[in-house]
């Protein structure tokens, strides 16, 4: 990360569109009377959307107008988050993981590639179709390298799969969001290595477990309708008393 | 009360004091970079780590609370260490860090001999770096033609963030960025708008905020430094004037919690420029039209001359808005050994009259009551201008205590929220008998204030608006044996003095406006008063210390002394004796005021009763007792008050009241004469600066 600046060229206005205006409005009603300024970010946000993905000066005012924030106050949290694209980006803006495990497989490679295809950092192509940027984490470290573009994440990238990526990119092919390998997600690379067994998708084994839950309580019941019945019987002799509080327990263990 | 142990002392504390607080109360110190009393808490430069017993990690002592701490297992009180080896070595550490990327230029750096940083790291620096890397290096900023930028220099600290937005209310400063990159900066390098920005200068604790003018004038201990008072407007703040020789350098605030706390105003803190230039340096004489240097012989003679000429009727006297007392009692002195009558003190020709008794034209609840006071009606002032730390201390109730604040007069940003009541006499009748909206909340509050603005004073109305405004304060309840609400805001640091003196005119005198009528007088004493339009006609002696209004119009010229350059007492709005004391000497042939006025005194033939300063005060003080009373308020009568809501007076309907600053920057000959006023005035006035850099 650098020092971020604001674009040395910067349109002459900003105002939201109408529907962005309804939409803002929407937003700020979230919050109490007072508490306004909670829907800053939310707001430069949609600016950002609005202006073709970075965000301009004019825009800063017009959301500290909007919210009654002073203009250094708004400048304060465009110049924090790096989500706020300060500079232009191109139609497709390729964020690139730097961080450590994207790195150890081989996230150098990928920028490499960038520097080839697009140029420096921060810099447009001339078609105004492609720019890039080192960011850190984007918390997709199991699909490792991997690069958000606009509002996707391309995983398991290498460098052959990434310019084909950014070729179809600027000649507007249809491209494919998520791994660019044989993979569901973060699941195993050409399918999955467990848990292979069909009955466990049949329906075959399940409830198997709940049987055992069954047995157990007619068991007992058993027992208790024992205990019952010998209870029921006239009193004999004592010695027999003994043997007689015996054996339902055994019985209990029979059963 | 919470009990806590700090170095094995037991304290009995509020249980809402920080360990930093409570640490203070057994004399420990505690460095600090960003924590400072008047600021909300950041706690972001871990420099005031202390041990806390229990504790896994040292302890931010600015940001943590009596009450947070967990008693011991026994309910015994928190233990709370601050020398221990192991406080030393987390605070060593701390500074380490933020000597990594703190540039080594204090040769270089103004703030060498006062700066926080370097002091701290005489007892907790290292003597070496262990850091290789390349250091962190970050662009000046512009932020006006006051403060100056070093900003590698910064430490993130935030202090000059917090005041501008909490104190100042102007919220011109931010930081951008994060982490290592955060800078500090205005909105696109844009001047700094507020009239408190130089406070920013005392609370860097390093020097990446430094003055601008004084920029590598000086080292502090190469300066002379003078406490005394200030006369740039009526609150009398206290200052230091730090002089080298014959010049002042700098000006800088001193801690008054009564009365300015520890800001001053940027008129306050940069009209020292304006002492060195303009200045009247000996007497002058006309001569066929114009001005001549003379010698004070010369021009004693020909004062001689013309006043020996000129009936006592035909002779008057007006004193000027910086006069000290004793300057204003040595004028009255002179002026009554002639038999003249015709004295007044009030230049912009307010109602004010010491007749109604001195709580008609103090600010009785005083300075320090507006943090006590729950609803402040304002009626034709604009504080902001007219006394700008007042304003700030206003803020702060309004800020802090919820105080509401009203406004009758202009609408104005006042940095505060308030609500718009009216424009004149009609609302505030409508206070006066209850029919206004407002009226009600005014009522309702316990301690309500209302402050007077000169500006609704002005004019033949203003004594029916005085009383009006005496009569409102009654109706609302302010006015009680307790707590006198009538608040006198004044713009001219002399006023209170001088109306104390009774510097007004004697029984069938002429007062300010009859003075200045065509063919009224034959001979006008102008004791440093610029602020009015003398018509053609009298022979004016001019005795001041700047070629200004007065000067222009002057027949005679006496170069008298400035604040700096004289000891002198001035009271302040809210009637409060301060003493100030003499920084440097006055320019060439110029002389004290008060030695120029007994030496004329000598010439005229009626010579005033005392040779030197301490007789000219043992003589005040006999005559005045309470201007004996260096910083002790002699307080007002609530009965004399209480008349002054019954006199009534004529009011024309429908007046609407203005402030009486037209422009903040050029209030008075001193800051006229300021190059730098005229560049601050032009900024506020919406013009553009080049950057100087």
């Amino acid at each position: 990360m650098s020092v971020r600046r604001l674009a040395a060229v910067q349109p002459e206005s900003f105002a939201f569109t109408p529907e962005n205006v309804k939409w803002a409005k929407g937003i700020i009603a979230k919050y109490p009377e007072g508490r306004q300024a909670s829907a800053v970010i939310s707001l430069l946000w949609k600016a950002q959307e609005q202006h073709g993905g970075w965000l301009p000066e004019p825009a800063i005012r017009a959301v500290a107008d909007m919210l009654g924030m002073a203009y250094i106050r708004v400048l304060e949290v465009a110049t924090f988050y790096t989500m706020f694209a300060l500079q232009p980006v191109g139609k497709h803006f390729v964020q690139v993981c730097g961080t450590t495990p994207c790195l150890l497989r081989g996230a150098d490679k990928l920028m490499h590639v960038c520097e080839k295809v697009i140029g420096h950092q921060n810099h447009v192509t001339e078609d105004g179709q492609l720019s890039w940027l080192e960011v850190e984490c984007l918390g997709s470290c199991s699909n490792a390298p991997m690069a958000q573009i606009n509002y996707d994440y391309f995983e398991d990238l290498d460098p052959e799969s990434f310019e084909k990526l950014l070729d179809d990119l600027r000649n507007d092919r249809p491209v494919k969001p998520g791994p660019q390998v044989e993979r569901a997600c973060s699941g195993p690379v050409g399918g999955p290595t467990t848990l292979l067994d069909q009955s466990l998708y049949d329906g075959s084994v399940v409830g198997s477990w709940k049987k055992r839950f069954d047995e157990t309580k007619a068991a007992k019941e058993a027992a208790t309708v024992q205990a019952a019945t010998e209870a029921a019987k006239p009193k004999e002799t004592s010695p027999g008393e003994k043997q007689a509080a015996k054996q339902p327990t055994d019985k209990t263990k029979g059963a | 009360m919470a009990k806590i142990i700090v170095d094995g002392t037991e304290l009995d504390v509020p249980p809402d004091f920080t360990l930093l607080q409570a640490a203070e109360q057994t004399g420990a110190e505690i460095p600090r970079f960003c924590f400072h009393e008047r600021l909300s808490i950041a706690g972001n430069c871990r420099m005031c780590l202390v041990e806390v017993k229990g504790s896994p990690k040292p302890v931010a002592s600015c940001a943590m609370a009596v009450k947070d701490l967990r008693p011991g297992p026994n309910g015994e009180p928190p233990v709370v260490i601050t020398n221990s080896p192991y406080v030393k070595k987390a605070r060593e550490g701390v500074m380490e860090f933020l000597l990594i990327n703190h540039p080594l230029d204090c040769p270089i750096c103004d703030q060498g001999g006062e700066c926080d940083l370097q002091d701290q790291a005489m007892a907790y620096g290292s003597d070496a770096s262990r850091f290789a890397e390349n250091k962190r290096a970050v662009e000046d900023k512009y932020i006006g033609p006051l403060v100056k930028t070093v900003m590698t220099r910064c430490i993130q600290c935030t202090r000059c963030v917090r005041f501008s937005t909490e104190v100042a209310g102007v919220p011109d400063l931010g930081s951008i960025g994060r982490g290592e990159d955060m800078e500090i900066t205005t909105y696109l390098e844009k001047a700094m708008t507020s009239e408190l920005q130089g406070n920013v200068i005392d609370l860097c604790p390093v020097g990446a905020l430094t003055s601008k003018p004084y920029a590598f004038a000086a080292r502090p201990w190469e300066l002379s430094k003078t406490e005394t008072i200030d006369v740039m407007d009526a609150l009398g703040s206290n200052i230091r004037v730090d002089a080298r020789g014959r010049e002042v350098l700098r000006i800088m605030p001193r801690l008054n919690e009564d009365v300015n706390e520890e800001w001053i105003s940027d008129k306050t803190r940069f009209v020292w420029d304006g002492l060195k230039t303009q200045r009247l340096d000996r007497p002058y004489i006309r001569e066929a039209g114009k001005l001549r240097p003379a010698t004070w012989n010369e021009a004693f003679t020909l004062i001689a001359e013309k006043v020996k000429a000129t009936k006592p009727k035909k002779i008057g006297a007006i004193a000027g808005d910086l006069a000290s007392v004793e300057d204003i009692f040595a004028l009255k002195g002179l002026m009554s050994n002639l038999g003249v009558k015709n004295l007044d003190c009030r230049q912009d020709g307010v109602a004010l009259d010491p007749s109604f008794g001195r709580a008609s034209y103090i600010f009785n609840p005083g300075v320090s009551g507006i943090d006590t006071a729950d609803v402040i009606l304002l009626v034709g002032s604009n504080p902001r201008w007219e006394a700008p730390v007042l304003n700030a201390r206003i803020r702060k109730a309004w800020r802090l205590n919820g105080t509401k604040v009203a406004v009758i007069g202009e609408q104005a940003d006042l940095t505060y929220a308030y609500d718009y009541l009216g424009a004149g006499v009609d609302t505030l009748n409508g206070v006066v008998d209850g029919s206004h909206s407002f009226s009600k909340t005014l009522k309702d509050a316990k301690r309500a204030i209302v402050i007077v603005g000169q500006g609704a004073l002005i004019g033949e109305n203003g004594a029916g608006v005085l009383s009006l405004a005496a009569k409102a304060a009654d109706a609302i309840g302010s006015l009680t044996d307790e707590f006198s609400g009538l608040a006198v805001l004044h713009t001219a640091a002399s006023r209170v003095g001088a109306l104390d003196l009774g510097f007004v005119p004697g029984e069938g005198g002429l007062g300010l406006a009859g003075m200045l009528k065509p063919k009224a007088l034959d001979v006008l004493f102008l004791l440093g008063a610029d602020e009015v339009d003398v018509p053609a006609g009298p022979f004016v002696i001019y005795q001041g210390t700047h070629g200004d209004r007065g000067a222009h119009r002057a027949d005679v010229i006496l170069p008298g002394a400035a604040y700096t350059e004289k000891h002198g007492t001035w009271v302040n709005t809210e009637g409060r004796v301060q003493i100030g004391s003499r920084a440097t000497f006055p320019p060439g042939d110029a002389r004290e005021d008060w030695a120029i006025l007994r030496a004329l005194s000598d010439v005229l033939g009626v010579k005033l009763p005392y040779d030197s300063f301490a007789q000219l005060r043992a003589t005040l003080y006999a005559a005045y007792p309470h201007m004996a009373a260096a910083d002790q308020i002699l307080a007002g009568d609530v009965a004399s008050l209480k008349s002054l809501a019954g006199r009534g007076g004529a009011v024309q309907a429908g007046l609407a009241f203005r402030s009486s600053i037209e422009n903040f920057y050029f209030s008075n000959p001193i800051a006229r004469a300021s190059a730098l006023m005229a560049e601050c005035a032009t900024l506020a006035a919406g013009g553009k600066l080049e950057a100087a850099e």
